[in-house]
């Protein structure tokens, strides 16, 4: 008759109570936390954990004790009030620390030994903001010429051979030599340093040429290189914004996707993200009165650059450029000990350092100007070319009033802000090509948690309706299919929690979306069980057959719908990603409960009866 | 309950009227895609908005004469969800605006900053800001899926069954997305990217539902000998039209819930897929088994030549 074999009983058993084990972390709901780690990646000490709690017992901050959570310490709140105070409290007063605001799951500590974790909320459902950064290449590329056009310029300067010319044509660089000694020996001593370029020579007509190809290879390299770099970049500047569990990932040949949980000032965030703010340092050539009466001729002095301060005065500084941010090591806001101006301290590294001490050795009494220096990306022309609007502002012109190397001061009538900005900046490093904001979705936190109230009530009122509706129409055979559709329910979610799936809205939408489709599996197999009785086949037959002959049409029918769901995921992005899984995962675990488990329900009640005369469906 | 079971009715008969509706109702969502075009939101357009709560109900008209008066150009303001919600979208930066170094990415900011000088009480809920080459992007991409989805769909339907019929299939689902498009068109309804998802969702419906349909055409072929092409057909759809209107209804049931109580940014995925699962339980019963009919179906196609060979070899 219709009996499942024991380890068919067993495995159905054994999945509903993993099912339930794994989805269990869901219900325990979340908590606000700020999360503090220490800016030199060192893990927090238990002094800083007690200093914490004497800072929130002091500003009389309700709290749960401060506890290590990995490298990171984390205390948790039971409102976001109260999270917002402490984050601002110990961002201000904790020196040497970050403290982020964070949401954690409230999973007990034997469920996590087991493994178990709640899923991860979605931008959507949580609040924050979502940025997608785009590279520009071409600008990458760009820059990557130029130094290669200067690096082997200094390197034919340093081995003493005359060139005639040395630039770029498309993808080529062509350097120009008077005579064949000078092309072969550049050929011999340069070539090996420059594996990137290919290189040949091309002589005649009393032309000497030596050509390096730069070939497709080494153009992808670049591009992959100022990809990673800016990854690189990116990363240490969001920790430096201080957000927990910021995702940082590229997304195809060009883009970088940056999402931000918790974080609502986007502004900050913005000016930070895109900003390729750098300093120089050069000599000041001239400056006030004099610079004023250079201006108003028109004459630009040989060897220097017209460049306006701050107050719109213009100044001329000599074209050489003594040292860059590029050799920065370090950078912190701080406030000038003489003036009490806000300023910001500045490490160099050797070759920085090197090129300082003898500037300043002969210079002592001489001005030094400091060129902030900015490329704001402006969108793309028609011709799919990112337009810039560059921003060169003297921010400093001092007097050298000792000599110094390694470490030194930077004044420019900062605010607090500006100096920490620019100091941040500074530390994390220049992007290697500049980037543009191309799209953001910044959800704010009510909204988030008003979308999970939602979300959550129209999948328990959908639900309910199905289960009403089931219960009507096939009474006995209702509730079987009602407990098939309630553990699938909780399948889906031990599933998307077992993956580490990210819920958002529209992943709401899948699970409801699949309540529904879900039970068709049930439905065409009990329709099919009536139809059987009614041609007159035994009721057992009937239940046998009902099953046996339905599956095909589920299989294939799920298949299809398994299709767009598989398409949607590869083209869909964020969230249409997120109702792509749901799907996925539901048509799965659909189709096992609506044919395995609940046959073995049918099977436990009727299976046994010989005779059964009648059932109720 | 048996309600609907087994129901013996001409559906094919009504084929021609069928066509008709079909044909009219198409005729007339091409005419609005092609005339007033789809009402495309912030994701394929490209632009800014930026919701902003107040503390007290806020006046439509005096944030957008703030924002006016600021220099905004082309903005539109309106409520979202409640009186204390406000709207504002701002249409997509032009080459201008560009070139006079306007950075669009940072103009959400500076609405909030702006409307904090009329209400201290302005706090930002949403921002979306798509750039237009993202815009651009995604328009070729949702294009792509659907031609994807529609192949993956024709080559497994002709795999487990028979060309025919994975041609009735596709008229049935490209009938249901383009009436559902028409839809958005015709009413103006935004069209953003859940709703795409809605549609390749509906693809997925749709097939279900026709699937189920040819299914049991294919075993009442298999089964029965005398009976002609189109009696197959009608009793096929008769015998699946109580599951049919069943699983539509409950799956409407979970729609009619999203769509009431699950807040504003799901309304639209929630329309498509109300008015997909109608116009797709109509299809299934009346254009995709027409179509197969259409194009000649008949026993022969579906009864595996080796399995007649097979039962020569008994014959004494």
């Amino acid at each position: 008759m219709n009996r499942y074999p024991a380890w068919k009983y067993i495995l159905v058993l054994v999945v509903m109570v993993l099912g339930g084990l794994y989805a269990l972390p869901n219900i325990y709901g979340q908590s606000p936390v700020v999360q503090i780690t220490a800016e030199d990646d060192n893990p927090v000490t238990p002094a800083t954990m007690s200093r914490v709690e004497r800072l929130l017992n002091e500003a009389n901050i309700e709290h749960d004790a401060v506890i290590a959570d990995g490298d990171s310490a984390v205390v948790k709140f039971s409102d976001l009030d109260a999270q917002l105070l402490a984050q601002e409290l110990l961002d201000r007063d904790l020196a040497g620390h970050d403290a982020a605001m964070n949401l954690k799951p409230n999973v007990p500590e034997w469920l996590e030994n087991l493994g178990g974790r709640a899923m991860n909320l979605g931008l959507d459902l949580r609040g924050g903001v979502h940025f997608l950064l785009e590279v520009d290449m071409t600008k990458a590329e760009e820059n990557k010429k130029k130094q290669l056009r200067n690096d082997i310029t200094a390197a034919l300067i340093k081995l003493k051979i005359p060139k005639t010319k040395i630039l770029w044509q498309d993808n080529r660089l062509v350097v120009g030599f008077r005579d064949q000694a000078g092309l072969e020996q550049a050929s011999e001593q340069i070539e090996d340093d420059y594996t990137e370029l290919n290189w040949s020579t091309n002589s005649g007509g009393g032309e000497y040429e030596w050509v390096g190809l730069l070939n497709e290879q080494s153009l992808l390299a670049i591009k992959e290189n100022a990809l990673n770099q800016n990854l690189t970049t990116l990363r240490t500047r969001v920790n430096e914004i201080g957000v927990a569990e910021p995702i940082i990932q590229r997304q195809g040949v060009d883009r970088i996707v940056v999402q931000l949980p918790g974080v609502q000032d986007t502004t900050k965030a913005k000016a930070i993200l895109d900003a390729t703010a750098t300093l120089e340092y050069r000599a000041t050539h001239s400056y006030g009165a004099e610079a004023q009466r250079t201006y108003q001729t028109g004459r630009t002095p040989p060897g220097t650059t017209l460049y306006f301060e701050s107050n719109g005065q213009p100044i001329y500084l000599n074209n050489r450029v003594i040292a860059t941010g590029n050799q920065l090591t370090g950078a912190q806001a701080t406030i000038d000990q003489q003036t009490g101006q806000h300023a910001v301290n500045v490490q160099l590294n050797s070759i920085g350092a090197a090129r300082m001490l003898e500037f300043t050795k002969n210079n002592t009494g001489n001005f030094m100007g400091v060129v902030f220096k900015e490329r704001i990306p402006i969108g793309k022309n028609d011709d799919g070319v990112m337009q810039y609007r560059d921003s060169e502002e003297v921010i400093s012109n001092a007097r050298i009033n000792g000599v110094f190397s390694n470490r030194f001061q930077t004044t420019g009538g900062f605010t607090q802000k500006e100096a920490n900005e620019l100091a941040l900046l500074l530390r994390a490093g220049a992007l290697a090509a500049p980037v543009q904001i191309v799209e953001e979705r910044t959800i704010g936190p009510s909204l988030g948690q008003d979308n999970i109230d939602k979300g959550v009530k129209s999948v328990q009122i959908g639900l309910a309706l199905v289960l009403v509706f089931m219960l009507v129409y096939y009474r006995m055979f209702g509730v079987i299919a009602n407990i098939a559709l309630t553990v699938n329910v909780v399948l889906m979610v031990a599933c998307l929690s077992l993956f580490g799936a990210t819920l958002t809205l529209p992943g709401i939408a899948g699970i409801v979306l699949t309540v529904g489709m879900a039970v068709d599996a049930n439905v065409l197999i009990f329709e099919r069980i009536k139809e059987e009785m009614r041609d007159g086949n035994t009721i057992q037959g009937s239940i046998k057959s009902g099953y046996d002959k339905a599956f095909s049409t589920i299989a294939d029918a799920n298949v299809t719908t398994f299709i767009a769901a598989v398409v949607l995921f590869a083209f869909g992005t964020g969230p249409i990603k997120g109702f792509a899984v749901t799907l996925s995962v539901g048509i799965v675990t659909s189709m096992f409960t609506a044919i395995v488990l609940s046959r073995a329900i049918v099977n436990l009640i009727y299976g046994r009866q010989k005779k059964l005369q009648s059932i109720s469906i | 309950m048996n309600l609907l079971a087994n129901i013996k009715y001409d559906f094919m008969a009504h084929r021609k009227g069928a066509l008709f509706l079909s044909l009219t109702l198409i005729v007339v969502a091409l005419g609005s895609l092609f005339t007033r075009g789809l009402n495309f939101g912030l994701d394929f357009t490209g632009g800014t908005v930026v919701v902003v709560n107040f503390d007290q109900s806020a006046e439509v008209s005096a944030v957008r004469d703030q924002l006016e008066t600021a220099g905004y150009q082309g903005i539109v303001v309106k409520n979202f969800g409640t009186s204390t919600d406000i709207e504002i979208t701002l249409p997509p930066q032009s080459e201008t605006e560009a070139e006079d170094g306007v950075d669009e990415a940072k103009l959400s900011n500076e609405v909030v900053e702006e409307l904090r000088l009329l209400d201290a009480s302005a706090a930002l809920v949403k921002v979306d800001y798509v750039g237009s080459q993202v815009g651009d992007e995604l328009v070729e991409q949702g294009s792509l899926a659907l031609l994807y989805a529609i192949l993956g769909i024709l080559i497994y339907v002709t795999i487990r069954f028979e060309w025919r019929f994975s041609l009735g299939a596709i008229a049935a689902l490209v009938h249901d997305v383009i009436i559902t498009a028409g839809v958005f068109s015709i009413w103006q309804v935004e069209f953003d990217l859940t709703v795409l998802a809605a549609l390749l969702a509906v693809i997925g419906y749709s097939l279900n539902d026709t699937i189920v349909v040819f299914d049991r055409i294919r075993e009442n072929f298999r089964k029965g000998r005398k009976a002609t092409t189109e009696e197959v057909i009608n009793k096929s759809i008769g015998q699946t039209l109580s599951r049919t209107v069943i699983t539509s209804l409950t799956t409407m049931l979970v729609l009619l819930a999203l769509f009431f109580f699950g807040g504003a940014l799901i309304h639209g995925f929630a329309f498509a897929l109300i008015v997909g699962v109608i116009v797709g339980t109509y299809s299934s019963i009346f254009v995709a088994s027409t179509t197969t009919l259409a194009l000649g179906i008949s026993r022969e196609d579906l009864i595996p030549v080796e399995k007649e060979g097979a039962s020569l070899d008994h014959i004494p």
